[in-house]
């Protein structure tokens, strides 16, 4: 076991499947030589050579699309937006290409790729440098949409991602990248290292896509969230001592049905956090399906707490983004309803 | 760096087709920057230098401030490549659009812009272009008929060429002056925009801001085609490149293309040959270059140095004179700082205005 960031468990994670398979390439706007923005991919093109590992243009457009064509052909090539905000010029080949690739061609063909790309805010990057677009691949159908919480988490499911024959968006909340963000930014941050998911093997191991993992048991409410709000969570539950459960949803596509009943059959509340824009965000599914399977169960309305309805904004970072007094908030609203 | 200092060096004979013939045009057909055309009064001297050095003292002060914690988030400089934006705005009309990317400090300051709400805004304060709310990246005037601050890599350059659609549709005689890096120049929606610019014979300038970098990454490592002035070749689109460190041979180019723009022949292409001295944000430590390929663009080949040289030798101004100049600069940006942190946060309920009618 080693300490690794976030960081550190992404690159390792690119490593292992470098080294175990060598259709595995690695490309994105200053991946190669500079070792990319956030340092993810550094040591890679030393490691394993430019043919493996290199710098593309900038034009978010080729690189997923070039990257659809090389896994059509039975390559795996695992690309980095550099900011999840950079996605769309991107968008229409995820969309009307990688997500359908398999369907149209009645799944002679497949497009085992990866794409790899910073979300969420909390760093002051104002409207097009924090967004957390996760629900527009979600939508599309034909998408897999990944979101650790935490280094081992992140390593076991970049690999599950890239080994995986469909396209997966992989979502790496970069407010995590360096420790625990519990939206307490007045305060310094834990490292990684003093962290016990900040435990990472160095070798190849695979979490599972699509398997939710309980970080936080509890009785008396359900908290679905994923991502940097996993933290927010863990903090809110703290904060105001309510017995939360929380479920940590790592891939929102495919989603763990069986977790989210099972803890909200049991609880009987639900809050479900995400960070992103509330009309039509993920939140919005997660409260579908609760009503749909729990509704029976449920002593209090389904709450979310989210983003808000507006771009992302510059100043009033903290007023936008929904940190632990939100989440607190709504916890204490599902507890006192009857 | 060599590069840099050759002054023009232009499409004609280089590129097949149109823009071969187009090179014949009157527009292109006398040599935009030989040295007889290198003139600049004193009074014109003066004034660039004036331009460029606001906008290197108003960057130095962002940098600090940035250092001390009072801006956030992204913050990048445009020290060293001041020449272009100064030149460009220089030979511009009333009307006359500007849109430009996220380097775009420098741009607004040419437009006329207040130095304080520039500030502010870099701030995230509510006296800011955008009360706050946009940052850095993301400003606009509808009175300097500045059209933003773009963070989205190569994303104003369509908007450039709609803007000068909606000239010529009004036949308002305007030009749109559309700026972009080397690093945007790959971005598919910039060859688009080139075409339908031919195509409609568009008043749209495409100014290329080679500073030979984008983030880390080399225009040599990432162009097929280094010579960004031929960008616009296949489409038609003359070209011309400039030394984007002589503010007078920036002016100089950018009135030829200009007037061909504003005079019906469609949109050109300027690849203004520039270098930024700092990182390309705040966080970057530039290791990907180095330290003696930045001296030698600071030490030699700087714009307001080489302005400098050109208002002592021409005898327009003393070292005194000049010195004094500087303080006056000094004096505006303190003022801007002061404001920029006296300005208070917009409030919470803010945040909700302008997101739609
Ligand atoms: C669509 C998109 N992709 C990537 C980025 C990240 N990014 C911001 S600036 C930049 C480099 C651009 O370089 P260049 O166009 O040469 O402009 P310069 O920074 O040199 O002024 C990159 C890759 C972005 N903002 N938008
Ligand atoms: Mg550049």
């Amino acid at each position: 076991m080693a300490r690794m960031t976030m960081i550190e468990a992404v690159r390792s994670a690119m490593d292992v499947s470098m080294g175990r398979d060598d259709s595995v390439v690695v490309y994105g706007e200053d991946v190669g030589y500079f070792g990319g923005v956030f340092r993810c991919t550094q040591g890679l093109q030393q490691k394993y050579g430019k043919a493996r590992c290199f710098d593309s243009p900038i034009n978010e457009s080729g690189i997923i699309g070039t990257a659809i064509g090389m896994a059509v052909h039975g390559m795996r090539p695992c690309v980095e937006i550099q900011f999840a905000d950079y996605m769309f010029p991107g968008y229409d080949q995820l969309t009307q290409e990688a997500a359908r690739i398999r369907y149209r061609s009645n799944g002679d063909f497949t497009v085992p790729m990866t794409v790899r790309m910073p979300t969420g805010g909390g760093i002051f990057g104002g409207q097009t440098h924090s967004q957390s677009p996760e629900a527009l691949f979600a939508h599309v159908c034909g998408l897999k949409t990944v979101i650790p919480s935490n280094p081992y988490d992140a390593k076991g499911l970049l690999i599950a991602s890239i080994e995986d024959d469909d396209p997966v968006i992989f979502l790496e909340p970069k407010r995590l990248y360096n420790g625990p963000f519990d939206g307490h930014h007045d305060r310094p941050i834990t490292p990684w290292k003093n962290h016990e998911l900040g435990e990472v093997p160095e070798e190849y191991y695979r979490i599972p896509l699509g398997k939710a993992a309980v970080r936080r048991e509890g009785n008396d409410v359900t908290i679905l969230t994923y991502g940097t709000m996993v933290h927010v969570a863990l903090a809110a539950a703290e904060e105001t001592g309510i017995d939360a459960e929380i479920i940590d949803l790592r891939t929102i596509l495919p989603l763990d049905f069986d977790a989210i009943e099972e803890s909200v059959r049991k609880t009987g509340r639900c809050v479900i956090v995400n960070e992103a824009t509330k009309t039509c965000g993920f939140a919005a599914e997660l409260m579908s399906i609760v009503a749909e399977t729990c509704f029976y169960h449920l002593e209090a309305p389904i709450r979310r707490v989210t983003g808000w309805d507006t771009p992302y904004p510059h100043s009033q970072e903290w007023e936008y983004f929904p940190g632990p007094k939100r989440v607190g908030a709504a916890l204490l609203d599902v507890m006192e309803a009857a | 760096m060599a590069d840099a200092s050759k002054t023009a060096s232009r499409t004609a004979g280089k590129t097949a087709g149109k823009s071969v013939r187009k090179t014949t045009s009157k527009a292109t057909s006398k040599p935009a920057s030989s040295k007889s055309n290198l003139q600049a009064t004193g009074e014109e001297l003066l004034k660039y230098y004036r331009d460029m050095l606001l906008i290197r003292r108003f960057e130095e002060r962002a940098g600090q401030l940035y250092g001390m914690g009072h801006i956030g988030g992204f913050c990048h400089l445009y020290i060293g490549q001041e020449a272009v934006v100064v030149g460009v705005e220089a030979v511009k009309k009333d009307g006359d659009q500007t849109i430009t990317g996220y380097r775009d400090h420098g741009h607004m300051l040419a437009c006329g812009m207040d130095p304080k709400g520039v500030m502010a805004e870099l701030t995230g304060r509510e006296g800011g272009y955008s009360k706050g709310k946009g940052g850095s990246m993301h400003m606009f005037s509808k009175e300097k008929e500045f059209y933003g601050g773009h963070g989205i890599v190569g994303a104003q350059v369509p908007l450039g060429a709609g803007l000068a659609f909606a000239n010529r549709y009004r036949e308002n005689g305007n030009v749109s002056l559309t700026y972009f890096g080397d690093g945007a120049s790959n971005q598919g929606q910039i060859f688009e925009a080139m075409n339908m610019a031919e195509l409609w014979s568009l008043p749209v300038v495409f100014i290329i801001e080679n500073n030979q970098y984008a983030m880390g990454t080399s225009v040599k490592r990432s162009h097929s085609e280094t010579h960004l002035y031929r960008r616009g070749a296949s489409f038609g689109i003359p070209g011309m490149e400039v030394d984007g460190m002589d503010v007078v041979a920036v002016r100089e180019a950018a009135r030829e293309a200009i007037d061909h723009a504003r005079t019906g022949g469609g949109p050109y292409v300027l690849e203004m040959k520039t270098y930024r001295y700092r990182g390309h944000s705040m966080s970057d430590p530039a290791k990907y270059r180095t330290r003696e390929e930045v001296e030698g663009f600071r030490e030699h080949n700087d714009p307001i140095k080489r302005c400098e040289a050109r208002i002592i030798e021409g005898g327009h101004a003393d070292a005194a004179a000049l010195k004094e100049l500087d303080k006056d600069i000094k004096d505006i940006v303190k003022g801007a700082a002061d404001f920029a942190l006296e300005s208070p946060e917009p409030s919470a309920e803010e945040l909700y205005t302008d997101v739609l009618a």
